[in-house]
C-alpha cells in the first residue's frame, strides 16, 4: 500500500515537472501600461433628470424618480424620472400630434435633413457622448469611443439619406409612415441601440417614444438634448425612461402603432403575444446563443481574435455573443491553448481607462446571474478557465472566463448568459459542427473560421441565423441588416431590409 | 535536397487573414503609452535599437560618430542606455568592433550579398565567415527571395542552415524582406522556415524596400515565434527594421511583443528594432516627458 | 357544409391520387350530360340503369408525406353542397394528423429548399400543366361545392393556374430583388439573401378555396419553405383534389401537406407547434386569428394575416408574398490576400 501511495507521488511528482519544463509565456510586469483615465469632466449630469415629452424636459407625471449608477463605482450618478402611464400617454398623444401636423407632412428631404443635424450634432459631442456612455453603463471607453458612438452617427447619417429615397427601396410601392413607434431598448447598448430604432423610424416618416433600459437612461437623454438642439419638432421624439411596467404600458397604448424591441425572448414573446390582434406592426430582436465555428484549417490566430472579440467584447452583454465555441477536434487543443493565453492579457478593470478591455458588468443583478450560471457550469462538470487578472474591489466586475470540456445539454451551453464567459465543445466533421450550432432554439448569428472559400458558403448557408460572420465576428454596420432566426426575433435593423419595419406599404 | 526536410513542415504553417491580422494589429496600436510606461517604454526601447547605417557613401568617419551615439545616445545623461547594437556593412565591422571596444554594445554585420541577396551561395558564405572574423557578433542575413516565391523552400532552408553553420558563435538574424514577400500568408510561412532552419532571430526588412517593418506584419512574425516557442521551447528574437521613425511606432512594438510573448522577449536579448534615426526622436519624447515641453531637432546631435 | 361528425372511414383503400382521380380528369361531353342528369338538389340521379352500373363516391382523404392517408381519428365529415345535398365525405383531421404532417413537413424542407430555383420553378409550373389538365374536375368541384356559376367556377381554375405559372417564374429571381450587397464601410464583402423560413402553416381562406390555396401556398414553396395547410373548412373538395396534382407534378413527397377539418380544433396546436416557424393567416376568423397570433409566441412564430379582398386581382400575388416567408441573412466576409 506504501508502494502505491509512493508511486501515487511520483506520478504526480512527474506531471509536475513536466508542467514546470513546457514552454510558458509570462505575461507580467515587465514592462507596464501607466492608467490611461479619459478625463469624465467633460460630461456634467444633472443630479435630476426628467422625461423628454413633446420637445420638452419634464418630471413624471407621478413625481416617481430611479437612481441610475455607475455599475463600476456603484455610485450614483442621478435620480431619473420614471415614466408611468399618464406619461407614456402623454408621450404617445404628444408623437400622435407630431407624426399628423407636422412629421408625415414634411418633405422628406427636409426630414433627412435633420437627421443630418442630429448626427453633426452627435459627432460634435462624440466624446461627451462615450464618456457618458461608459460611465453609466460599464463598457470600457475605447468601445464607447470606438464603437459605440461611432456607429450611432453612422445610422443618423444612413437613414438620413434614406427618408426622400423610400420609393427606391420599395419599387411598385407607394410608401406611407406607420404612425407612432413605442420602441424598449436594452442596456448593453444604449446610445447604439436608440440610434437604431430612432433613425430608421424618423427617416421613413414616424414619431416615437422610446423606452431607454432602466440602469442606462443617460445617453438617451443626451440624445434627446442633441434632438431639442437640432430643432426637431417637438413630439416627433420622445423619451420616457423607466422599468418593464414603463415598456409594458407603451406596447400597450393603443395609439402605438407599431413596436420594436430589443432584449430577452422571454419579453419578447410576452410582447407577441401582448398585441396580438391589435393590428400593431411588431419586429423584435431578442437574444441569441451563437455558435461560432473553428475549422482545423483555418486562420487559427485570427479565429482566436474572433472568439474573444466574440464573447469579451462589452463584457458579453451582447445578444449576437459568440458564446458557444464550436471547434475542430483536431486544433482544440491549440485553440484553447491560445485561448488561455490570450485571456490573460485582457485588461479588465476601470472602463474609463483607454487600454481597458473588459469593463464592468451592467448591473449587480447581471453580475449574479453570471456567477449562478457560471458555479453551474462548474457544477454540472464543466472544466473552468478563467484569467488570473485582479478585478476591483468596488462596482461588478467579473473576469473573462471560459469552460472546455462542455457538453451540447449543459446550461451554459444552452442559456444565454449574456456575460463574459464562453462555453467550448468540440466537433468531428462539417455536418457534426452545422447541427451542433443550429441545435439551440435562438438563431441570430454564427460565426464560421476556415480558409476555404468553397466550405464558408456551404456553411454559412447552412446556419440558421440572421447575420453570419465568417472569419470574423460581432461586425456591425448601419447599411448591413442585422437580426435573427427562429426565437432570436423578426425583422431587420439596419440596411434596405430595416426601413420594411417602418413604412407602410401600398 | 533539403539537408533537414522535416524541418520546415510547409503542411503546418497555419494561414494568415489579412483583416484579422490588420485589425489586432490596429486594436493594439490604439493602447493609451502615458508617463511612467511611456518613460520606461522609450529607454527599453533605446536599449533594443540596433543603431543602423547601411549606406554606399558609409565610410569609417560615419562608422565611429555612430558608435559614439550608440554607447551613449544622450552625452551627459547615463540613465540612457547604450543601444543593443551597431549595424553595419561588412567592411565597417572591424572599425565598429574597435570603437565600440568595452561598451557592452554588439556589433552587427548584414551579410549574403546585402539586400538583395542575389550572389552565389559560396559568395554568401564568404561574406559571413569574413563578417564574423573581423569581430560580428550578429550577422544580419537575407533570404533568397527569389527562390522563395519560385517555391524552392527547400534552397532557402538550405542557405540558412549553410549560413548558420558559417556564423559560428555568432548569432544570426534572418531577414525576410516582407515587402517583397507581399502576403501575410508569406511572412508567416517564411518566419516558420526561417526558425525551423536555426535562426536566432528574424528580422523583417533590409530597410530597402517599402513597406517594411509594418505592425502587423511584426505581429505576424511575433506569433510565429510565440508558436515555436510553444511547440519547441526555443525562443526567437525579433526584429523589425526600416520605417521605424517615431517613438510612437517604437512604443507600438513594445506593446506588440508584450501582449504576444510576454515578458520574456521585453529584452535585447530577443527584441531589437533596426533604424537609422529612430534614436533621437526617443531621446526628444524623453525630453518632454520630463520637461514638460515639445522639442526641436536641433537639440539633439544626430550622429 | 354541414358536418356530420363521427363517421368513421367507408373502408376505401388508400390510394394514390393517380388512381382514383379518373372520375375528375376532364371529359367535357360527359360533363355535360352529368349536369343534364342532376336534379335541382345538386344530386346526381341514379344513373346505374342506364350506364349499367352505381357511382362511385370518392372519399377524400388527407394528403401528408406525399400520401393520403386517412385521419387517425377514424373520423370523418360530410361535405355538401350549398344546396344540402351529399357531395363526399372528407377525413376531419386531428392535432396528431397535424404533428405528423409538421414532422414530415420538416424533414422535407432542409432538402426542398436545397433544390435549385430552376428546378423548384420547373416544379411550379409542372403543377399548373397538370391542373390544366383537370380544369373540367375543377371546375365542377367548385361548381357543386360553392355554387359557383360555370364561368365563375372556370375564371377561379384559371387563375389558379396562372398563379402558379406566376411564381413559378418568380423561382429564380426574388433572391435577386430581396438580397442586397451591403456597402458596409470596412475591408469586408457583406451580403443579404433571402431564406426559406422553414415549415410554414397555412390557414387557407374558406372561399375561394381552390385559388386562395394555390394564392398562399405557392409564395411560401417557392420560397423554399414546406407548407403544412388547413384547408377551406366549409369547401375542401377542390382542395383536397389539389393534392391529386400535387402528387403528380414531381413535387417532392411532404412539402404540402393538406389537412382537412375544423380550424378551431386545429388552429391552436397550429399556432403552438414548437416546430413550425411561420403562419399565414388567411382564415378570415378575427376571433381565431387572434387566437392564433397569441399562440404564435411560444416560438417567436413569423404570422402574417391577409384578408385579401380580391383574389383574382394582380393585387393578390407578386413578391411581397414571397417576401414574407423569406428570412434575411446577412453573411460577412473579410476581403484581403
Amino acid at each position: 500500500m506504501a508502494t502505491e501511495i509512493d508511486e501515487r507521488a511520483e506520478r504526480k511528482t512527474a506531471t509536475s515537472r513536466s508542467e514546470a519544463e513546457r514552454p510558458r509565456i509570462e505575461f507580467g510586469t515587465a514592462w507596464e501600461y501607466s492608467p490611461a483615465p479619459e478625463a469624465a469632466d467633460i460630461v456634467s449630469i444633472e443630479k435630476r433628470e426628467t422625461l423628454f415629452i413633446n420637445g420638452r424636459f419634464v418630471p413624471a407625471r407621478s413625481g416617481r424618480v430611479f437612481e441610475t449608477i455607475n455599475p463600476a463605482t456603484e455610485e450614483v450618478l442621478s435620480e431619473v424620472a420614471e415614466g408611468g402611464a399618464a406619461d407614456i400617454d402623454a408621450a404617445v398623444r404628444a408623437a400622435e400630434e407630431a407624426h399628423r401636423k407636422r412629421w408625415s407632412k414634411l418633405k422628406p428631404a427636409e426630414r433627412g435633413k435633420y437627421l443630418y443635424r442630429i448626427a453633426r450634432l452627435m459627432q460634435e459631442k462624440s466624446r461627451e457622448l462615450a464618456v457618458l456612455e461608459t460611465i453609466n453603463g460599464g463598457k470600457p471607453i475605447k468601445e464607447s469611443r470606438d464603437v459605440d458612438v461611432p456607429l450611432a452617427i453612422a445610422h443618423f447619417f444612413y437613414h438620413a439619406g434614406w427618408a426622400d429615397k423610400l420609393e427606391y427601396a420599395f419599387p411598385r410601392h407607394r410608401v406611407s409612415s406607420i404612425g407612432v413607434c413605442g420602441q424598449i431598448i436594452p442596456w448593453n447598448f444604449p446610445l447604439l441601440m436608440a440610434a437604431w430604432k430612432i433613425a430608421p423610424a424618423l427617416a421613413a416618416g414616424n414619431t416615437v417614444v422610446l423606452k431607454p433600459a432602466e440602469t442606462t437612461p443617460l445617453t438617451s437623454l443626451a440624445l434627446a438634448r442633441i434632438c431639442q438642439e437640432a430643432d426637431l419638432p417637438p413630439g416627433v421624439v420622445n423619451i420616457v425612461p423607466g422599468a418593464g411596467e414603463t415598456g409594458a404600458q407603451l406596447v400597450n397604448h393603443p395609439r402605438v402603432r407599431k413596436v420594436a424591441f430589443t432584449g430577452s425572448t422571454e419579453v419578447g414573446k410576452l410582447i407577441q403575444r401582448a398585441i396580438a390582434g391589435t393590428g400593431k406592426r411588431l419586429s423584435l430582436e431578442l437574444g441569441g446563443k451563437a455558435a461560432n465555428i473553428v475549422f482545423e484549417d483555418a486562420a487559427i490566430d485570427q479565429a482566436v481574435e474572433g472568439i474573444v472579440n466574440g464573447i469579451y467584447f462589452n463584457q458579453g452583454h451582447v445578444c449576437c455573443a459568440g458564446s458557444r465555441l464550436l471547434v475542430q477536434e483536431s486544433v482544440a487543443e491549440r485553440v484553447i491553448q491560445k485561448l488561455k493565453l490570450r485571456i490573460e492579457t485582457l485588461r479588465v478593470g476601470d472602463p474609463m481607462d483607454k487600454n481597458t478591455d473588459v469593463g464592468a458588468i451592467n448591473s449587480r443583478m447581471q453580475l449574479d446571474k453570471i456567477r449562478e450560471l457560471v458555479a453551474c457550469g462548474v457544477e454540472e462538470g464543466a472544466l473552468l478557465h478563467q484569467s488570473s487578472c485582479a478585478l476591483p474591489a468596488k462596482g461588478f466586475f467579473f473576469p473573462p472566463t471560459f469552460f472546455s470540456e462542455v457538453a451540447q445539454s449543459h446550461r451554459i451551453a444552452r442559456e444565454e448568459i449574456f456575460g463574459p464567459v464562453l462555453a467550448v465543445m468540440t466537433f468531428r466533421t462539417p455536418d457534426e459542427a452545422v447541427e451542433k450550432a443550429n441545435n439551440i432554439p435562438y438563431g441570430l448569428s454564427a460565426g464560421v473560421w476556415t480558409d476555404k472559400g468553397s466550405k464558408i458558403f456551404q456553411i454559412t448557408s447552412k446556419m440558421r441565423a440572421g447575420v453570419v460572420w465568417a472569419n470574423t465576428f460581432n461586425k456591425f454596420d448601419p447599411a448591413s441588416p442585422f437580426g435573427g432566426y427562429k426565437e432570436s426575433g423578426f425583422g431587420r435593423e439596419g440596411g434596405m431590409h430595416g426601413l420594411r419595419a417602418y413604412v407602410e406599404l401600398s | 535536397m533539403s539537408a533537414l526536410p522535416s524541418l520546415f513542415d510547409l503542411s503546418r504553417v497555419p494561414p494568415v487573414d489579412q483583416v484579422g491580422i490588420e485589425e489586432r494589429a490596429a486594436g493594439l496600436a490604439r493602447r493609451s503609452i502615458k508617463k511612467e510606461a511611456k518613460r520606461a517604454g522609450i529607454l527599453l526601447a533605446m536599449s533594443m535599437l540596433d543603431l543602423t547605417t547601411l549606406e554606399g557613401k558609409d565610410s569609417e568617419g560615419k562608422v565611429r560618430q555612430l558608435c559614439r551615439k550608440a554607447i551613449r545616445p544622450l552625452p551627459g545623461d547615463p540613465t540612457v542606455p547604450h543601444v543593443a547594437a551597431i549595424c553595419v556593412y561588412p567592411n565597417f565591422v572591424a572599425i565598429a568592433k574597435d570603437a565600440l571596444a568595452g561598451s557592452g554594445v554588439k556589433v552587427a554585420s548584414v551579410a549574403t550579398g546585402f539586400p538583395a541577396g542575389q550572389v552565389p551561395l559560396p559568395v554568401k558564405l564568404d561574406d559571413t565567415r569574413r563578417a564574423v572574423s573581423a569581430g560580428a557578433d550578429e550577422i544580419d542575413m537575407v533570404i533568397d527571395r527569389g527562390a522563395f516565391l519560385s517555391g524552392e523552400y527547400d534552397r532557402v532552408t538550405d542557405e540558412i542552415l549553410a549560413v548558420k553553420e558559417a556564423c559560428g558563435a555568432a548569432h544570426l538574424k534572418v531577414i525576410l524582406e516582407t515587402g517583397e514577400l507581399e502576403t501575410y500568408d508569406n511572412v508567416r510561412r517564411a518566419s516558420d522556415l526561417a526558425m525551423a532552419a536555426g535562426a536566432d532571430f528574424i528580422k523583417t526588412s533590409t530597410g530597402k524596400v517599402t513597406p517594411a517593418a509594418t505592425p502587423p506584419v511584426v505581429l505576424v512574425m511575433l506569433e510565429a515565434i510565440r508558436d515555436h516557442y510553444l511547440a519547441t521551447g526555443r525562443r526567437v528574437g525579433m526584429k523589425p527594421a526600416g520605417g521605424i521613425k517615431t517613438s510612437k511606432q517604437a512604443l507600438h512594438l513594445l506593446v506588440l511583443v508584450k501582449e504576444t510573448l510576454g515578458d520574456a522577449w521585453l529584452t535585447p536579448d530577443l527584441f531589437r528594432i533596426g533604424a537609422s534615426t529612430l534614436a533621437n526622436d526617443l531621446l526628444m519624447q524623453l525630453a518632454k516627458e520630463s520637461t514638460g515641453r515639445y522639442q526641436n531637432e536641433d537639440y539633439f546631435t544626430k550622429d | 357544409m354541414t358536418a356530420k361528425g363521427g363517421r368513421s372511414g367507408n373502408g376505401s383503400r388508400t390510394t394514390r391520387g393517380s388512381e382514383t382521380a379518373a372520375g375528375l380528369r376532364g371529359q367535357p361531353d360527359r360533363e355535360s350530360s352529368d349536369q343534364r342528369e342532376r336534379d335541382g338538389r345538386g344530386t346526381p340521379r341514379s344513373t346505374a340503369s342506364e350506364i349499367g352500373g352505381l357511382g362511385i363516391r370518392k372519399t377524400y382523404k388527407l394528403y401528408v408525406g406525399g400520401e393520403f392517408i386517412r385521419t387517425e381519428s377514424g373520423r370523418a365529415d360530410a361535405v355538401e353542397s350549398p344546396r344540402g345535398a351529399l357531395l363526399a365525405n372528407i377525413s376531419r383531421g386531428s392535432r396528431k394528423d397535424l404533428r405528423e404532417a409538421v414532422r414530415k413537413a420538416r424533414a422535407a424542407q432542409p432538402g426542398w429548399a436545397a433544390r435549385s430555383a430552376y428546378n423548384k420553378g420547373q416544379i411550379l409550373y409542372r403543377m399548373a400543366e397538370m391542373l390544366e389538365g383537370r380544369v373540367d374536375g375543377f371546375e365542377k368541384l367548385l361548381r357543386d361545392g360553392r355554387g359557383l356559376t360555370p364561368a365563375a367556377a372556370r375564371r377561379e381554375v384559371r387563375a389558379s393556374i396562372d398563379r402558379l405559372v406566376h411564381y413559378a417564374g418568380w423561382s429564380d429571381k426574388f433572391t435577386a430583388l430581396l438580397g442586397t450587397v451591403n456597402p458596409v464601410a470596412s475591408s469586408y464583402f457583406d451580403f443579404s439573401v433571402p431564406e426559406a423560413m422553414g415549415v410554414v402553416g397555412i390557414v387557407a381562406p374558406d372561399a375561394p378555396d381552390l385559388l386562395g390555396l394555390v394564392t398562399h401556398l405557392a409564395p411560401v414553396l417557392v420560397a423554399g419553405n414546406t407548407a403544412v395547410v388547413l384547408v377551406s373548412e366549409k369547401h375542401p373538395l377542390a382542395s383536397l383534389e389539389l393534392a391529386e396534382v400535387f402528387a403528380t407534378s414531381d413535387l417532392p413527397a411532404a412539402v404540402v401537406n393538406l389537412i382537412s377539418g375544423r380550424r378551431e380544433e386545429l388552429v391552436p396546436h397550429l399556432a403552438r407547434h414548437m416546430d413550425v416557424q411561420a403562419i399565414s393567416d388567411a382564415g378570415g376568423d378575427r376571433a381565431l386569428s387572434k387566437l392564433l397570433a397569441e399562440d404564435a409566441a411560444v416560438n417567436v412564430k413569423r404570422v402574417r394575416r391577409y384578408e385579401l379582398r380580391d383574389y383574382q386581382s394582380d393585387e393578390a400575388q407578386g413578391l411581397d408574398f414571397i417576401e414574407a416567408f423569406v428570412e434575411i441573412k446577412t453573411t460577412w466576409h473579410p476581403i484581403g490576400v
